[in-house]
């Protein structure tokens, strides 16, 4: 008896087609997406410092707070603009500040105030409400009600990457998860049986097909340029490693019909020897971003905005342990094409005592949904009455700062 | 109506068939899993409430001393200390669960590790942080498992005397507003842990009660708190005279514990709790969409008995809608287990496995099937839907786990062909049949009798 040759009728015979032919092997359809622009969302979790990260040297407050960290242009900090400069772990970044495409919004912040807590201030950003509306009754996320009632937009519109569901995505339009972590990696053979197994059972045969369909798409090279080792001009090399999966597969979604993918970057907590953390954390960011970019395109980056939002910022004074505590505001960076870039965006609030929260941390001078929802009516033509009702209900939008090109 | 089969009653009711393990002749013998003395527990240990307990006080009375002292190298020396023990809490609870699994594989049938799952999910807490994070299995351990097969009013009672419980709903905030706290301090209600329970615990979200009935219940529970990292009744909490909750009155001026406890007893009892207990367990065991003849057969025989859980099992074993094929699928922890044992894994493998082996094998398969261990995503625990599991995410982590884990945890993997019938037992499907015999190698053929859906649905 063949077994090969017994499997091949048992299979025809049972599914009444050719292997070829079967679902499994069949690409999913694409549908038309609701919008051309872009939105990737990176939450950095651990509450990042945002007075490290755009250092303000030009503020004569900074040095008296900041004994060994955030020391401006004297240690090797990237001067921006005579004001802010640039931690040096970031300083990959600098390239995108000059062609007008990295910009910062400082001093801002969530409604969240004063218990400081990881978990409470992540929902909050996440949930996109005020502190009105109580913990249990924020159940869903802000991007997700962006995309409630928004013709065309389907399951594949956003993608939430990464194995741990993110709260800003939550909510009743159904939208992607995937983790580049998950990996099938199959045997044409073991395809074809786990085929055969799901073939009665249209959950798990449906599910099946559709992680087979994202594992392929992963594994086949991107159809652009070859962007592995690629110079892009007056850029450093683009570095890629297990840290930038995440940008590899929001890349890779972007260019078919995903419109927005979100996804988190962990590590920001740092009470202890920050200098070291923060630069190598701020250089995996900025490994991110340039894979974004690379693996995007030049067409796509074009429309495309890359927010890197925070729970909240960290205490203005360095503590006994060349760290930093948990503070109130801090700031968002914003990357992309689509951004007028190349600025320091937000009031800013100084650093004398009085200036500062509770004299002790950097004063919130503008709300950081007014900044994503400004983007959000920029990038999707989302109206305002909308953001402000249903995205983030009880926000007063104020003066739009133009971030959106 | 389907007959009773002895070898769906452990891949449904337990941890799943075993090479060579029993299976019981009828549905009585699933039930007799829950009589006699608790044997697994004993042997495989979690870490008791103490030892948590020990290392919260001695955390407390080094943050003390920290204070009082103005030597910076004094500071740096109890920061150490407190750090060392917060680091204690990492293998006590590694330890907890390994032997949460160790006791899954080692069960015969494995009812008894099921309705513990099944009670800590509909109980879940949530802990924020601090050493009750690594404390969960403990609480499980302490109020669910011992519980499960008494009267629904003792595991409510059981419930609501732990520190976690109370924390996590943020019962330890609550106090009545004409308490002696609320009058000196200004505080008031909290109500999460009385909507919760009446929510999730009993009645339902669907069930007959109103907001009024909320807050009178958020009036009761006031006085159930935390003092020292274990329960305390706190009068100075407690909402004096009397409280109208569900159409009776609790509570006098004489405020005590045992009030609390008769409207735990009546909740107990309240038609909806009967229904909304019923359904669950059958949505859970059996299926999304559970044979309403079931349910209400259930649901009947629970108040009949006053609220005892065995008879509730009982009247979901003797009914034959409970022998239908094609069940519910597993959760992902449940999964891992079944597997395990299908796979004849020695439990002292599991108490031994390292803590890389753990992570791999165990953390990593867990969170990419979307349960990272012990962290629901809200006070509602783990989703019942199918659909909410088998997702591109969820069936890649699972798939991933059936092809890779069964190589790194034997030396000799078993043949395929007899791994089919000791996994799904001794008539499984044409088509998973098909494939155990056909696939090309041994890793594969395991992998995909694990993956077939034949194996991830109860």
């Amino acid at each position: 008896m063949s077994g090969s040759l017994n499997r091949r009728l048992f299979l025809n015979g049972l599914l009444g087609c050719s292997v070829a032919a079967s679902p499994l092997v069949t690409p999913i359809t694409l549908a038309s997406a609701p919008w051309d622009t872009r939105l990737v969302v990176i939450i950095l979790r651990g509450a990042m410092d945002g007075l490290d990260v755009v250092q303000p040297y030009g503020d004569p407050g900074l040095s008296g707070l900041r004994q060994t960290l955030s020391r401006g242009p004297e240690a090797d900090a990237v001067d921006l603009d005579g004001f802010y400069a640039l931690h040096p772990g970031f300083s990959a970044m600098k390239p995108l500040w000059d062609a007008g495409e990295l910009a910062f919004a400082h001093a801002v912040s969530t409604p969240y105030r004063d218990k400081r807590s990881h978990f409470d201030g992540q929902d909050l950003l996440e949930a996109g409400t005020g502190m009105d509306v109580p913990r249990q009754a924020r159940t869903d996320g802000w991007l997700n009600r962006l995309l409630q009632d928004v013709p065309g937009v389907n399951a594949q519109t956003t993608y939430g990457i990464g194995v741990d569901e993110l709260q800003i995505t939550k909510g009743t339009q159904d939208v992607s998860r995937w983790s580049p972590d998950a990996r099938l990696r199959l045997s044409p053979q073991a395809q074809q049986l786990l085929e055969l197994v799901y073939h009665d059972d249209p959950l798990f045969r449906d599910a099946a097909v559709e992680a087979i369909d994202i594992t392929q798409a992963l594994s086949e090279a991107p159809d652009l340029e070859p962007v592995e080792n690629v110079m892009m001009e007056g850029m450093m090399p683009v570095v890629r490693g297990g840290g930038t999966r995440v940008a590899e597969f929001a890349a890779a979604r972007l260019r078919e019909e995903t419109r927005i993918a979100a996804f988190s970057v962990n590590g920001w907590d740092m009470h202890a020897r920050q200098g070291l953390a923060m630069g190598r954390r701020l250089s995996g960011l900025a490994d991110i971003i340039n894979v974004l970019r690379a693996d995007l395109g030049t067409e796509i980056w074009g429309k495309t905005a890359v927010l890197a939002m925070t729970e909240f910022g960290r205490t203005a004074r360095e503590n006994g342990s060349q760290g930093t505590d948990h503070g109130t505001a801090g700031a968002m960076i914003m990357a992309g094409g689509a951004i007028r870039g190349g600025r320091v965006y937000g009031d800013w609030p100084g650093l004398s005592d009085t200036a500062l929260y509770q004299g002790r941390d950097l004063m919130p001078t503008q709300d950081i949904r007014a900044y994503a929802g400004w983007i959000m009516r920029g990038l999707f033509g989302i109206e305002q009455s909308r953001i402000e009702r249903s995205l983030f209900p009880g926000l007063d939008l104020d003066v739009d700062p133009g971030v959106i090109l | 109506m389907a007959p009773y089969d002895p070898y769906l009653a452990v891949r449904r009711f337990g941890t799943g068939l075993s090479p060579n393990g029993p299976v019981p002749a009828d549905a009585g013998g699933v039930l007799a899993d829950l009589d006699g003395p608790d044997t697994l527990r004993q042997q495989f240990e979690v870490p008791p409430i103490e030892t948590y307990q020990a290392i919260d006080a001695e955390i407390v009375r080094l943050r003390k001393a920290k204070r009082v002292t103005e030597d910076t190298d004094e500071m740096a020396r109890l920061d150490d200390a407190a750090a060392a023990q917060k680091a204690k809490a990492a293998p006590l609870f590694a330890q907890a669960v390994r032997a949460r699994i160790a006791r899954g594989i080692a069960a015969p049938i494995g009812f008894r590790e099921r309705l513990e799952w099944f009670w800590a999910d509909h109980f879940t807490v949530r802990p924020q942080g601090g050493i009750s994070r690594r404390a969960v299995s403990t609480y499980w351990e302490t109020a669910i498992r011992p519980n499960v097969s008494s009267h629904f009013a003792q595991m409510l009672r059981a419930v609501a005397m732990q520190p976690l419980m109370l924390g996590s709903l943020d019962q330890n905030r609550s106090s009545g507003p004409n308490s002696r706290f609320a009058k000196e301090r200004g505080e008031g209600l909290n109500e999460n842990y009385a909507r919760e329970m009446i929510e999730l615990h009993t009645l339902g979200a669907d069930g007959s009660y109103s907001q009024r009935d909320v807050v009178e219940l958020a009036r009761i529970l006031a006085g159930l708190g935390i003092r020292r990292g274990a329960f305390e009744w706190q009068l100075r909490r407690v909402e004096p005279g009397e409280k109208r909750f569900l159409g009776k009155v609790y509570g006098s001026d004489a405020p005590k514990l045992e009030d609390v406890f008769a409207a735990f007893d009546d909740l107990a009892l309240h038609p909806d709790t009967a229904r909304h207990l019923a359904r669950k367990l059958a949505v859970h065991f059996i299926s999304d969409t559970p044979d309403p003849g079931l349910v209400r057969h259930m649901a009947g025989r629970y108040r009949a008995s006053d609220g005892d859980l065995t008879a509730l099992y009982a009247a979901m074993l003797e009914h034959p809608a409970a022998w239908k094929p094609f069940g519910s699928v597993k959760w992902p922890f449940e999964y891992l287990v079944s597997g395990l044992k299908a796979l004849g894994v020695p439990p002292e493998r599991v108490m031994a496995a390292s803590r890389r082996d753990m992570k791999r094998g165990f953390y990593v398969p867990m969170r990419l099937m979307g349960q990272t261990y012990q962290r629901p995503t809200g006070p509602d625990g783990w989703a019942e839907a199918d659909s909410a599991w088998i997702t591109p995410q969820g069936i890649a982590g699972r798939i991933q786990w059936a092809m890779n884990a069964p190589a790194s945890l034997l030396d000799e993997l078993p043949d395929p062909r007899r791994f089919l019938t000791d996994a799904l037992g001794p008539s499984p499907t044409s088509s998973v049949r098909f494939a155990a015999f056909n696939a090309e190698s041994q890793r594969e053929g395991v992998g995909i009798v694990l993956a077939s859906s034949a194996f991830q649905r109860r």
